[in-house]
């Protein structure tokens, strides 16, 4: 019973996973692919954690943890690199009046 | 004793459906919003919610019905509830500096006025220096 309950979850999170992905291939601005990329990262991790339960094991809990820091600092690495990308160009700017 | 036991598998395996909706629901704003606020939005928030009832989920059964009470569980369900409203936040501020145009029907915009009041006031000083005289 919890299995078929399982599976279905891990269709429903597939599901938003493809969805993530079509932002990501059409987004307008690169905003819009850093926001998906860590709605994809985030739902992988909900899938390892279903795969933990399906299996029984604790085995992929350290998955987990490890794609939980990998997506943040992505995240943040874009982000910063877009935001300090226009900040340095400003800075040029100063320097050069 | 047997009945209690499905019944909590159950409601165990309800809980993470139900954040597994939650995570198609942020799919749906992501693909349908208008716009990269509303977006990131969609995706920070519901995200969140529904990764959490995952994990939540995950987490009662291995502590109820195997006996394990996985620290390492805990840890990655703090991780996340934290660092997702940085990341949205940090995102949508990189949006917002690099020019990306809010909707067309928003609003409302406060973060436009105070990034110009800091420019014309001087963008040597961090904060405009209060009730100075001279900037008047």
């Amino acid at each position: 019973m919890i299995d078929h309950l399982l599976t279905a979850s891990l269709a429903v999170l597939s599901l938003a996973v493809l969805g993530c992905l079509y932002r990501l291939l059409k987004g307008p601005s690169m905003a819009d692919r850093i926001a998906s990329l860590d709605a994809i990262g985030i739902n992988l991790l909900a899938v390892v954690a279903v795969l933990c339960l399906l299996f029984r094991t604790q085995a992929y809990i350290d998955t987990i943890l490890v794609i939980g820091i990998l997506t943040f600092i992505g995240t943040t690495a874009f982000a910063r690199y877009i935001e300090r990308g226009v900040v340095l160009e400003d800075g040029d700017d100063e320097q050069a009046r | 004793m047997e009945t209690m036991s499905k019944l909590g598998e159950l409601s165990i395996a309800l809980l993470i459906l139900i954040g597994a909706l939650f995570c198609a629901l942020s799919a749906f704003g992501l693909i349908r919003l208008p716009d990269v606020y509303l977006r990131s939005h969609a995706a920070t928030k519901s995200a969140t919610l529904g990764v959490l009832c995952v994990l939540a989920g995950v987490f009662l059964y291995f502590m109820f019905f195997l006996d394990q009470v996985s620290v390492k569980l805990l840890l990655g369900i703090a991780f996340v509830f934290v660092t997702s409203p940085i990341a949205g936040h940090l995102n949508g501020r990189a949006a917002y500096r690099q020019g990306v145009p809010l909707w067309d029907k928003s609003v409302r915009d406060d973060l436009q006025s105070a990034l110009t009041e800091e420019t014309q006031t001087g963008t040597q000083t961090l904060r405009p220096p209060p009730n100075e005289p001279e900037s008047k």
